[in-house]
């Protein structure tokens, strides 16, 4: 099957138009990938990729040439959200993705590389290296959905973000679906030309209590948002989430049922409507697409082990705690809290304290994972019981009876989905 | 104590409560009520007065621009300054220390005043980014156990002869200043680059905070197990870091 993926084989047509160079190159990549699959590294798109680009630094752009493409960026919910937009598009014509969540050029290179005869490339990309893969791809169609602090020891500055995707994207002749309900978003978006605007919800508010245009304190009363220094506001929506549905522009309210559980996934597929629209994609098949998406690179997924149903959640950040804290089954549900610091999480744990933890009142807790003490201080000063456990094996034979959501940041997680797979 | 509730204030909560900030607030709110006190917590938005009659003021972190934006703001409140004069107690962190300071590089580049209740002066590091665990003992006067925190600053601030450093760094950057100096205070003005957040890994230092504010010299004991596990463990990183 064409295009399903950066897996899928090399097929003639999109490899004979390419020049020369660019040939080489992907031949270049895709036996760099090969090699590293065989050293057991991981998947090789990444490692791949980087050949690639070595090669020939305009491949990007070359292999993007001749697709659709759609850029799907944010701080939470791209990979999802890439997905459910490649699926909803799939209706049209055959997508290549970056299904495996490598985001940055180099796996995106690869994941291009792999794909043929597709006509659109959905491809998720870093926050970081939005403005240059968009200059790069030309992309028809930009989502974006959300930003708020992210491994704060290594990261640009919220705002910061905020103002190169504004700088970058200004000129860009995409259709830019962005998020009204995320002032930095808004303000990031609307610099550009054309903009769908969807009011997709963002629980999380504590990175745009000041206006990213003056710096005046932004007033919030109910959903709406403005300052009221400069007049910046936010902008009437074209679509909107209420509840689990999505209202589209004509003002025809669609249910969205998803296996996905949580407003932030109703969030995302509202989106990602808004955007196959943009391709002639209605929301009856788009949603009714979307349906079919179970689990994203494992996340959301509910495992069996040790003789127990655990689901599996990522949520790297505050804000994806907190709306994670407000998908997870009600009491007395057994909540597993793991938490890592090494390079890949950020190695500063004090986001712990940003986010509010009543949403777990009730719940059995069991904290683990290498930060495992900075949770424990965290719930004990919350005021919550908690236990402290050294492995999921102990947290499982501890909790009482029922189905157990297991909450953890990104190499808490991998290690969780390791364990599982025995 | 102005009233029969001990009033802790937050000072911009929507500007500098970047770094986990409000876990200072959160631990010295919950020491407090652990020791049977009632607490009147004031969150204090930047649109706001910052009220005089405060016991304990917390000022977090934040990034370059809203600092600027905290500071500006801050210098046309009398309500902090008239509180110091009143004796309250403020404990700042990070950016908020560099405020508390005469003046600090703002995030156009330029300086800009603080509210000089701390005689430092702050300018911008030329070297890399001070990102990591830091260990520091602090100055035997406060008779407090070792500062342990994870501090994420490019700035260097430089002591006045109208303060005494907080702490003498063992591992880490502190002031950046090379003389292995942290943080810095004064009567019952303090600031420390320290982040973690400092109280979640030094509850002896909201209990000072706590003891100054009641003018007493001891508290009731709360239980400490899990602050010391995690003391023992980010402590022992420090040292690891320090070898690596
Ligand atoms: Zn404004």
């Amino acid at each position: 099957m064409p295009g399903t993926g950066s897996e899928a084989p090399a097929q003639g047509g999109r490899d004979a138009s390419l020049p020369a160079r660019a040939k080489i190159a992907v031949t270049a990549g895709r036996v760099a990938a090969a090699v590293s699959r065989t050293a057991g590294r991981g998947s090789g798109s990444v490692i791949g990729g980087k050949v690639a680009l070595r090669l020939d630094p305009d491949l990007l752009a070359k292999l993007a040439d001749h697709l659709d493409v759609v850029l799907v960026s944010a701080t939470n919910g791209k990979t999802t959200t890439t997905r459910l937009i490649a699926e909803a598009l799939r209706a049209a014509g055959p997508v290549v993705s970056n299904a495996l969540g490598a985001n940055m050029p180099a796996g995106i290179t690869a994941a291009l590389a792999g794909g043929s005869e597709s006509r659109f490339g959905v491809i998720e990309v870093d926050e970081k290296y939005l403005a240059g893969v968009a200059r790069d791809t030309r992309p028809k169609a930009i989502a974006l959905l959300n930003l708020s602090r992210d491994q704060l020891d290594r990261a640009a500055e919220t705002r910061m973000l905020a103002e190169r995707w504004r700088e970058g994207l200004k000129d860009t002749e995409a259709v830019v679906i962005a998020n009204a309900d995320d002032p930095l978003v808004t303000w990031a978006a609307s610099s550009c030309r054309r903009v769908v605007w969807v009011a997709a919800g963002q629980a999380w508010k504590e990175d745009a209590w000041s206006c990213p245009s003056c710096g005046g304190v932004m007033q919030r009363p109910g959903d709406d948002w403005f300052c009221a220094e400069c007049g910046f506001r936010r902008p009437q929506p074209h679509w909107a989430l209420s509840g689990s549905h999505v209202y589209d522009p004509q003002g025809a309210a669609w249910p969205i049922q998803l296996q996905l559980p949580g407003r932030a996934n109703l969030a995302n597929a509202a989106t990602s409507a808004a955007v196959a629209a943009v391709f002639g994609v209605p929301p009856a098949t788009s949603l009714q697409r979307m349906q079919s998406v179970a689990a994203v690179a494992g996340r959301y997924d509910v495992v069996t082990y040790e003789g127990r149903q655990v689901r599996l959640l990522l949520a790297k950040n505050p804000a994806g705690w907190l709306e994670t804290f407000s998908l997870i089954d009600g009491p007395p549900t057994p909540v597993v809290l793991s938490v890592n610091a090494l390079d890949a999480d950020g190695t500063d744990t004090s986001w712990l304290w940003d986010v509010d933890y009543e949403g777990l009142v009730g719940h059995p807790l069991f904290v683990m994972g290498q930060r495992k003490l900075d949770l424990a201080v965290r719930l004990e000063v919350a005021g919550l019981p908690f236990q402290v456990v050294d492995s999921l094996a102990e947290a499982v034979r501890t909790a009482p009876q029922g189905r157990i959501e297991a909450i953890a940041n990104y190499t808490a997680f991998q290690q969780l989905r390791r364990a599982v797979a025995g | 104590m102005s009233d029969s509730s001990l009033r802790l204030v937050w000072v911009y909560p929507d500007l500098l409560s970047t770094y986990g900030d409000r876990g200072n607030v959160l631990v010295v709110e919950r020491r407090a009520r652990q020791r049977g006190l009632d607490v009147a917590r004031i969150d204090v938005r930047s649109d706001q007065p910052v009220p005089t009659s405060g016991d304990i003021y917390l000022i977090g972190g934040g990034e370059d621009r809203p600092q600027r934006l905290a500071a500006e703001r801050l210098r046309v409140d009398p309500g902090l300054p008239r509180a110091v004069d009143n004796g309250a107690i403020v404990f700042s962190v990070c950016a908020g220390y560099q405020i508390l300071g005469h003046e600090f590089i703002n995030d156009l580049g330029q300086r800009e005043a603080g509210l000089g209740l701390l005689d430092v002066h702050s300018t911008r590091g030329e070297g890399a980014r001070n990102v990591g665990d830091i260990l520091a003992e602090v100055d035997p006067r406060l008779g407090l156990p070792p500062l342990t925190g994870f501090e994420n600053h490019q700035g260097v601030t430089h002591l006045g002869q109208g303060v005494s450093p907080l702490a003498t760094v063992q591992v880490g950057g502190g002031n950046g200043t090379g003389d292995g100096t942290e943080g810095a205070w004064r009567d019952t003005v303090f600031g420390t680059y320290l982040h973690g957040p400092v109280m979640a890994r030094n509850p002896a230092m909201a209990d000072l905070l706590l003891k100054l504010a009641l003018d007493v010299s001891a508290l009731p004991p709360a239980d400490n197990t899990w602050y010391d596990a995690l003391r023992g463990e980010r402590i022992a990183a420090a040292r690891q870091q320090q070898s690596a």
